[in-house]
């Protein structure tokens, strides 16, 4: 029997308070993010010539909403993975209080890792519905943008749970989310192509885990993944290796804080 | 419970040589105890003298560095979880879940244990009456005064009904009122058979609750026995207390040399450890000595703590 799920089970419990705001939240914010930039600016980016020529010929919206979409997993992930987190370990101490029954900083991290991609679910399947609604999903596989949008956060969530972990108060959260969530939002091939970067800049968009997360978002929301397979395998392969990679730091990070009491 | 201790041994907790090094700092130095079944037991020190580290290597929590530790007879760096699940934990901090309701503090507690959902309302509703908590039971924890909450700690600990209750500095913080209650609770469970493991630094709560406990003073354990014993070896039956007006005592020299057994100067009194009191304070008055109080008490563990490391222990 493993007692990850007993972690996620307290962290659903805490979760039922905040219920209702929170779908309400999830559905807003799509909504309003595509209200004043997919149809407001795109009006005007439609009506450029150029700017349809540099989008390969999809509407602003079209080419936005996906982008939107891994682009919201990851802020949600960042917030999962930073506050919640040195609450268990540092204010409230509920991990701690955790530890010292049966469950172990294996469960603790793992059950925190499930939560935090059930939570993702949930606000990449709302907003894939207000895309569908205003008319930005070109093809079924739009429904697999939600696993890419997940899997997004989650080669955030689980780097930044590691760090979150050496933590002991929320000071360095504002560095995380201004010079690395921020900067990753606006230039990672969201708001427009990253062909529009300067030539030497565009081979670093590589570096960014958000635009491995959205270029398969966006090719599966318009149904183009075929078009180029191997890149997609690997863009998914360099976020599952995030992934991984950040899951065991977060383990070592989070037992040894728990070690230390 | 049906797991049996693997050890013939029939102490609960078995300790030799018990070592915690935090990089150089040496946090438990080498200390040997045994707890037995049923029996209360208590570490006194002051802060930093190694109770938590102590405590926390029993709880499974923090690994030893060296020496043997057993805990109901299994070995804390193989069995880790498996004892956890045997023991309940009050730790120095109350580590309640302020998003949750006081009952729902208890029933997520008691799934960690692999109990089920309805096991788990049984025994809260149990432990909420036990803690008096029962009318609170559907209220936020923050509200909640700072006895409620260790009330509510001590009761998030028993939920699996565990063989062993660590309490790590129980009453710390709390009000008399609050300390006498819990006090209460605590001795209800001694008398069921619980056996209680706690660090304190306050002398009447080790003298209330501990069958035997050791004084810890940095990192040792310095002295061990009954509460009573312990008065017995380390102070006389009585103790004065005399107290001279500002400046008086720096002044007194030897003229209080040969009144007791032993005297101690503190820096705003002076005890006399004799058997008698009364006497002494007679004898200190016949050589003209006026102090501004006189207290004649018994002595306590306090006076025991004073006298194996020539500072009180809360300062």
């Amino acid at each position: 029997m493993t007692l990850m799920t007993r972690v996620v089970e307290l962290r659903a419990m805490q979760y039922r308070r905040t219920f209702r705001a929170s779908i309400f939240s999830s559905f807003l914010n799509p909504v309003l993010f595509l209200l004043a930039m997919g149809v407001g600016l795109g009006t005007y980016v439609d009506q450029s010539g150029t700017a349809t020529q540099a989008l390969g010929g999809l509407s602003y919206l079209q080419f936005l909403a996906p982008g939107l979409l891994a682009a919201t997993a990851m802020q949600a992930a960042a917030f999962e993975s930073t506050f919640p987190i040195i609450g268990g370990l540092s204010w409230q101490k509920t991990f701690h209080a955790m530890y010292a029954t049966p469950v172990s900083a294996r469960d603790i991290v793992v059950g925190n890792l499930a939560w935090i991609a059930i939570r993702l679910t949930s606000i990449a399947a709302i907003f894939t519905i207000v895309m569908a609604l205003f008319g930005a999903a070109a093809s079924p596989l739009i429904l697999l943008a939600i696993p890419a949008a997940v899997l997004t956060g989650m080669a955030f969530a689980t780097p930044i749970m590691a760090f979150t972990a050496t933590q002991r108060t929320m000071e360095k959260f504002n560095a995380v989310f201004r010079f690395g969530i921020t900067p990753l939002f606006l230039f990672s091939g969201t708001f427009f192509p990253i062909s529009n970067l300067p030539d030497a800049i565009e081979p670093v968009a590589w570096l960014s885990p958000l635009w491995h997360g959205v270029e398969l978002s966006r090719r599966l929301a318009l149904g183009t993944i075929g078009e180029d397979p191997v890149q997609a395998l690997v863009h998914v392969a360099i976020l599952v290796a995030i992934v991984a990679v950040g899951t065991w730091f977060a383990y070592r990070t989070v037992e040894s804080r728990l070690v230390l009491g | 419970m049906t797991v049996q201790p693997s050890s013939p041994d029939s102490a609960l907790i078995h300790a030799r040589g018990l070592t915690k090094l935090f990089g150089d700092f040496v946090a438990v130095d080498g200390i040997d105890f045994d707890v037995a079944v049923g029996e209360s037991f208590g570490f006194l020190g002051p802060n930093g003298a190694g109770k938590t580290s102590t405590m926390r290597m029993i709880g499974c929590v923090s690994p030893i560095t060296d020496g043997t530790l057993q805990v109901l007879g299994h070995d804390p760096r193989t069995d880790g979880p498996m004892i956890r699940g045997r023991i309940g934990v009050v730790p120095q901090q109350d580590t309640l879940d302020t998003e949750l309701t006081v009952r729902e503090n208890l029933l997520i507690y008691g799934r960690y244990f692999g109990l089920s959902r309805a096991e788990c309302g049984r025994r809260a509703d149990e432990l909420l009456e036990f803690a008096q908590l029962t009318e609170r039971a559907g209220d936020q924890v923050e509200p909640l005064s700072g006895g409620m909450k260790r009330r509510l700690t001590i009761a998030r600990a028993l939920i699996n009904e565990p063989d062993l209750l660590l309490l790590d500095e129980p009453t710390t913080g709390l009000d008399p009122q609050a300390r006498h209650l819990l006090w209460d609770r605590l001795y209800r469970l001694k008398q069921r058979g619980v056996t209680l493991v706690l660090t304190t630094h306050y002398m009447d709560e080790a003298e209330q609750l501990c069958d035997r406990l050791v004084v810890m003073d940095k990192a040792k354990i310095v002295a061990e026995g009954s509460p009573r014993q312990l008065i017995a070896q380390y102070a006389t039956k009585e103790v004065t207390e005399l107290r001279f007006p500002v400046g008086v005592q720096e002044t007194l020299n030897g003229q209080l040399d040969g009144l007791a057994e032993r005297i101690e100067l503190l820096p705003d009194r002076v005890l006399l450890y004799a058997d008698d009191g009364e006497a002494a304070v007679a004898a200190a008055h016949a050589r003209g000595l006026q102090p501004e109080t006189v207290l004649v008490r018994r002595s306590s563990l306090e006076d025991v703590f004073l006298r194996l490391t020539g500072r009180s222990l809360v300062e």
